[in-house]
Formats: structure tokens, C-alpha cells, sequence
């Protein structure tokens, strides 16, 4: 059975959210707390969303110095497979897991609703299972989801196929939801194995919660 | 000792809250106001037995964990 790590910090609260989605794709799950040093042999560690430390300072920049981010540093770059969702995005890019960084959302409102996103590139474990241009209504909860990387930095990512999804309407046209540069809601690193996004695939995996896209986007790291 | 760190978005990089401020001044009647930039000033009381050192010390402190440099500049102060 595969083995899933769900890491929980000080205002970590979608780690059950996470545990329960990803039990349902079959894996054995761990939820470890930040202060641990190592982390146990897994498949998959996912930092899941939240406000860690009260995002105080900045989203995610007190979190990427807990114990537990030098583990998972270390597992990232042996080539282990790392998910970071919402918060947990913030956090891979505050701890330059990821590229880039996230601003205060444009319209300065927290964003919280059922949004469309387009697959963009799917040469990557976590999108295996989807298909390029294939659109995706899945929820966002978030004030500062505004993704922001340099000219050269975006280029770098459209070079590498590591734009993973972006913020579209019903019908896969770009629409502005936050200010994010090119509509981007999630990227991977160059490895291709750290994933950051800020929608939640794990709140909609069942019809009661009003969509079942999520299941596309977590069965290819459950393969 | 004291430093003050101020830490703001970069030029060219968009602060929604200094637009909103700009917008609101505005309205509130404020002439020939023509930038708004929000930031957030940092008050650090170290032990530093000299200025350069404790500007030494803040300048880690900044690159490490005060302002994210991939879209925020600082500038310190060191205050005695």
C-alpha cells in the first residue's frame, strides 16, 4: 500500500480534509506534526492548506522554517513526490521548493467559491490523469493567491511544461480571479516532482460536494 | 540598539492595498497624489555592540525570513 504524509502546523486545517481524500485513493495515511525532524518512508508528502502560524508576516514564511521543512526539503530534492495545496503552496514557495510567489489577491477580498481551471501541461505524475486543455471546476479559498514570478521566471516555466493549471470560465477562456500572473493557479518545479496550487482538489472528490473533478487530479499521484 | 526594517512590494510589482488607499484618498478629495505604496516597518531591538554589526545581523535577518525577495525590497535603519 502506498504511504502518504499529510504535515500539520499551528493553523493547519484541511489535513483531514486531505487524509480522507486520500484514503479514498488508497493510501495508508500519516498526519505528522511540524516540530518532527524526519519524516517517515512514504510515496507522498502533502503540505495541505491552512494558515499556518496565523500567516502571520507573510502566508507561509514562519512555516518553512519548522523542523519538518528541512525533512521534506531533503525528500524533495532526492526526488520525492511533494503536493502543496493553498497554504501549503505558499509554503513550497517561500521554502524556494517552487518558483515564484504569492501576493494579497488583487480585489483585496478572500476568495472562496467553486472555480474552473484549465490543465495546461500533463507531462507530470500529478496530472497524468487529465488531459491538456481538459477544464476542471474545483473550489478556492484564499486572500493571497495572487501567483507572482518575473518575466524571465514565466518564461523559464512555459520552456519546462511547468505551468500545471490556470483559472478559466465554464468554457476554458482565461478569466482574471486574483491578479495571478497569466491567470496561473498552480506550477511544479523543473523536476517535476513539487506541486503547488492554490484550488483544492481534495473538497471535491464526491458528488455531494458539488463536483468529483479533485479524484482526476490526486489519482495520478495515487498510480 | 534598535533597526527599523521597511519592507515593500517591488517597483513594477502591483500593491492592491496602496491602489485602494490611492482610490480612497481620491475620493476623499486629495489632490496631486500620484503613487500609494503600502508597506510594513519592522521594529527590531537587538543586542549589537556596533552599527555595522547590527546592520550586518538585520541584513541576514531580512534576506532570511523578514521580506521575500522574489517580490518585496527592503531598506534598515539602525537607530541608536
Amino acid at each position: 500500500m502506498k504511504k502518504a504524509v499529510v504535515l500539520r502546523f499551528p493553523g493547519t486545517n484541511c489535513e483531514f480534509d486531505t487524509e480522507y481524500a486520500l484514503k479514498k485513493q488508497g493510501f495508508d495515511v500519516e498526519i505528522v506534526w511540524h516540530k518532527e525532524e524526519t519524516l517517515p518512508e512514504c510515496d507522498l508528502v502533502v503540505v495541505p492548506g491552512g494558515f499556518s502560524y496565523g500567516d502571520y508576516l507573510r502566508s507561509g514564511s514562519i512555516a518553512r522554517f519548522a523542523p519538518i521543512m528541512k525533512a521534506v526539503a531533503k525528500y524533495a530534492n532526492e526526488g520525492g513526490y511533494v503536493l502543496g495545496i493553498c497554504n501549503g503552496f505558499q509554503i513550497l514557495t517561500e521554502a524556494g521548493l517552487l518558483p515564484g510567489a504569492l501576493k494579497r489577491n488583487n480585489n483585496l477580498h478572500f476568495i472562496s467559491k467553486m472555480q474552473h481551471i484549465k490543465v495546461v501541461n500533463n507531462d507530470n505524475k500529478f496530472l497524468s490523469k487529465c488531459k491538456v486543455g481538459e477544464v476542471l471546476e474545483v473550489p478556492v479559498a484564499h486572500a493571497d493567491g495572487n501567483y507572482y514570478i518575473d518575466d524571465a521566471g514565466l518564461e523559464e516555466l512555459k520552456k519546462n511544461n511547468q505551468i500545471l493549471v490556470r483559472y478559466c470560465d465554464e468554457n476554458g477562456n482565461p478569466m482574471v480571479l486574483n491578479g495571478s500572473v497569466e491567470q496561473i493557479a498552480g506550477v511544479c518545479n523543473k523536476n517535476k516532482n513539487v506541486f503547488g496550487l492554490m484550488p483544492h482538489p481534495e473538497r471535491a472528490i464526491e458528488l455531494i460536494l458539488g463536483s468529483t473533478d479533485g479524484v482526476k487530479m490526486l489519482e495520478g499521484l495515487a498510480s | 540598539m534598535k533597526a527599523v526594517v521597511n519592507v515593500y512590494l517591488k517597483e513594477g510589482v502591483l500593491d492592491p492595498q496602496g491602489k485602494a488607499a490611492h482610490h480612497a484618498l481620491e475620493s476623499l478629495g486629495f489632490k496631486g497624489v500620484n503613487d500609494v505604496r503600502i508597506g510594513k516597518q519592522i521594529v527590531i531591538d537587538l543586542d549589537a555592540t556596533s552599527k555595522e554589526e547590527a546592520l550586518k545581523e538585520v541584513e541576514k535577518m531580512s534576506e532570511t525570513l523578514l521580506a521575500n525577495t522574489v517580490i518585496e525590497d527592503y531598506n534598515i535603519e539602525i537607530v541608536e
